[in-house]
């Protein structure tokens, strides 16, 4: 097939792929009522076409959620959530729009601070895209080079289809459903996600990112990844996109999977950025999210980079279990709550192989109203000897009426493993700001340098691109902050 | 350059500086003594516009223009500098980003050209040698863990790197040795012209010998008692303040 009919192919594709998951004519509209009970989840099911073997695996973890309590010990307070207000399936496609006309002006103000190109800003706000648009050719011959590798990346629903022996193998062996309550109900009613696998030997070729895979932008509010990275293998895989998604949905349950075998390296970059809610804390995305690698297989690696600045809250600790001996587990994380946002996040590091290492650095930022709290588990086991592990936590706060809180859990069961503990806190003085503000240098801009500052170490574990989007953010967010 | 009319300043109820008049003219060096707590970092800290003071009265101009009508980074970008008796330590933020972006700001304001990479390097490197300092400095974050002398020196570099029109060096001797003191005098010296201006705050002849002043001030009570010049400096030196009480 040529060029040009390939890319007319692509397109046809991605302008029906609305359509696979649709019953009725009324794309737009289509939704299930509110609720959650065995028919709704039968009904996601079979809008899905998923095999008996999946339907199980939901009404199963339905069983269990319905038994389990909403846990409380997080430091975020916000009110119960009713679960029977929650629409748990819808389009994935929001309504086009038709030119960026009808595009939120302050979204696209965003898009212009972030130096996105007018194509993707169509893109990202959902404008119907032509065929001229560049990404689709980018999608096309992405999908050709990753073919010829080997390496397996679609969307989950695809995956069920196409790979049901993979899927059946590796679901929810990292996270069971019985893991926590937002992984239980995820793994009732999950919409869609990315499924990936690099087959042994392979470096995957790109960075995969959730991005260019366009028909996967919109995989709605319970998102299931799950990534297996074979005997000597690598992946770099990017979630999430640095510009705003103006999502309506409140509630986000996502679970993410990763599992490296032999000498495998999976290596996970987060940038979110969901609605944040406004000045006032209202709106914004709860964002309860299950994110755990296992590092199955000796001297396997999974790094996990994270930088969240966006929900009104946040409850995550991307985790690794190092089974494998000299397995290696990784944490980096800027989290930043601004106005009234939440955040309680951090990482459990479980040490069950022999000498395997963590490393965990943690930057936290607090201003305005905001809250953060940094929880994390170390816990290296009997057999796991000669492991170690440093964790680093660090807060800044920015003004007087937010809040920065670090909770550390350790926990050694021998005695030759070594644990180091630091942390600080630090706020953004006014003393700093007029020093700054002496040297010609305006408070915005003080304040986007004293926090990159304090960032540094997290930015730079990030693909270069994605880390200079990164410091936009962290910009944009912070717009408009005060000391007093 | 700077003119300072019948300035009258308060911190909540207290009166810090009464009736204070002093004019700084192009290419003159102008010295403020005193005891401890008698208002002379006040001073400064009016002219840079810091918060926190009630201005009760008078003015305070800047080559014609209200001073304090203008936001601290604005007198910045117009050419007042001050090297602080107290430079705040930033960690993570690297110095040689900060300076550049610094001296950039201003530049920029001033229509000059703004410093690529490449040159700010080459500018930062000469600079650098004049105050004294090695080129590791490139790599710390700004007044983090540097010593006294350090810092004094790094506030000195920035003055010969932004090229202000109005210098306020407050305390910049103190806690200097002997060395160190003679390097940034002769920093001082270095950038001193006819087109600039500074007000020098101390408590030490040393400097003052090393810098040569056109006036002395002697701020007591809220008031400047006295005015005269070098041989003013000399005398507060050898006698102490005892002699100018009413």
């Amino acid at each position: 097939m040529d060029k040009v009919k390939r890319t007319k192919k692509q397109l046809t594709d991605i302008s029906s792929s609305e359509y696979k998951y649709g019953f009725k004519t009324n794309i737009e509209e289509e939704r299930l009522p509110n609720g959650l009970n065995e028919d709704i989840i039968k009904s996601i099911s079979k809008i899905k076409n998923e095999p008996k073997w999946l339907l199980d695996f939901r009404l199963k973890s339905y069983e269990k959620w319905k038994k389990m309590k909403e846990p409380n010990w997080q430091n975020l307070k916000y009110p119960k959530i009713d679960f029977n207000e929650i629409c748990y399936y819808s389009s994935p496609k929001k309504k086009k729009l038709k030119s960026l006309d009808e595009v939120d002006p302050e979204l696209l103000k965003t898009y212009d601070k972030l130096g996105i190109p007018l194509d993707e800003q169509k893109m990202l706000s959902n404008v119907a895209v032509d065929a001229v648009f560049d990404s689709v050719s980018i999608a096309t011959t992405f999908k050709d080079t990753l073919k010829k590798a080997g390496v397996i990346f679609c969307s989950f629903s695809e995956a069920v289809i196409k790979y049901p022996d993979l899927i059946k193998k590796y679901l929810g062996t990292v996270i069971p459903s019985s893991d926590n309550y937002y992984a239980a109900l995820n793994s009732a009613v999950f919409s869609d996600g990315s499924f990936v696998y690099i087959p042994k030997n392979t470096k995957c070729p790109m960075e995969l990112s959730t991005y260019f895979r366009i028909n996967a932008a919109n995989t709605g509010q319970f998102e299931r990844t799950l990534i297996i990275a074979d005997d000597n293998s690598y992946v770099s895989y990017l979630e999430g996109c640095t510009a705003p998604m103006r999502d309506e949905n409140q509630l986000h349950a996502a679970i993410v999977e990763l599992i490296t075998l032999d000498n495998a390296e999976i290596k996970y970059s987060t940038v979110q950025n969901w609605y944040p809610g406004d000045k006032n804390g209202k709106g914004g995305i709860y964002n309860f999210v299950t994110k755990r690698g296992h590092c199955k297989g000796n001297n396997s690696k999974i790094s996990w980079t994270q930088i969240e600045t966006g929900s009104s809250l946040t409850w995550k600790y991307p985790s690794c279990v190092l089974k494998g001996d000299n397995s290696i587990g990784e944490f980096y994380s800027v989290a930043l709550s601004n106005n009234y946002q939440q955040a309680d996040t951090g990482t459990k590091m479980i040490h069950l192989g022999k000498n395997t290492k963590s490393t965990i650095i943690s930057k936290g930022i607090s201003a305005g109203h905001g809250q953060q709290t940094y929880r994390g588990q170390v816990k290296i086991m009997k057999n796991a000897i000669n492991s170690r592990n440093f964790s680093q936590c660090d807060s800044i706060l920015i003004g007087s009426n937010c809040g920065a809180h670090t909770q550390p859990y350790i926990n050694i069961k021998n005695s030759s493993s070594k644990i180091e503990h630091e942390a600080t806190t630090s706020k953004i003085g006014e003393d700093q700001l007029f020093y700054c503000n002496q040297r010609g240098i305006s408070t915005e801009n003080a304040i986007s340098l004293i926090i990159n500052g304090f960032c540094k170490d997290v930015f730079k574990k990030l693909p270069m691109e994605f880390a200079i989007e990164a410091q936009k953010l962290m910009e944009i967010s912070l717009e408009g902050c005060s000391v007093g | 350059m700077l003119k300072i009319n019948k300035l009258n300043v308060g911190v909540d109820d207290k009166n810090i500086l009464n009736n204070i008049n002093l004019e700084i003219n192009k290419g003159e060096l102008h010295v403020i003594m005193g005891r401890n707590g008698t208002g002379k970092s006040t001073l400064s800290n009016i002219i840079t516009g810091k918060d926190g003071y009630n201005i009760g009265g008078g003015e305070v101009l800047y080559k014609n223009k209200n001073l304090l009508d203008m936001s601290t980074e604005d007198r910045a970008l117009e050419g007042i500098f001050m090297s602080f008796q107290y430079p705040v330590s930033i960690p993570g933020l690297n110095t040689m980003h900060f300076l550049r972006t610094s001296v950039n700001s201003i530049r920029k304001h001033q229509n000059k050209e703004e410093y690529s990479s490449g040159e700010f390097i080459k500018v930062f490197k000469e600079k650098l040698a004049i105050v004294g300092l090695d080129e590791s400095f490139a790599k710390r974050s700004v007044n983090d863990g540097f010593s006294g002398g350090e810092k004094k020196r790094f506030e000195i570099l920035q003055m010969l790197l932004i090229e202000p029109k109005l210098v306020i060096l407050d305390e910049t001797d103190s806690g200097l040795d002997i060395d160190a003191l003679r390097i940034v005098a002769n920093g001082i010296n270095n950038f001193k012209s006819k087109n600039n201006s500074f007000l020098l705050i101390t408590h030490y002849y040393r400097i003052i010998e090393y810098l040569n002043p056109d006036f002395v001030h002697v701020l007591l009570d809220v008031k400047i008692v006295k005015s005269g010049d070098q041989k003013l400096a000399l005398k507060l030196e050898e006698n102490g303040y005892g002699w100018l009480k009413k």
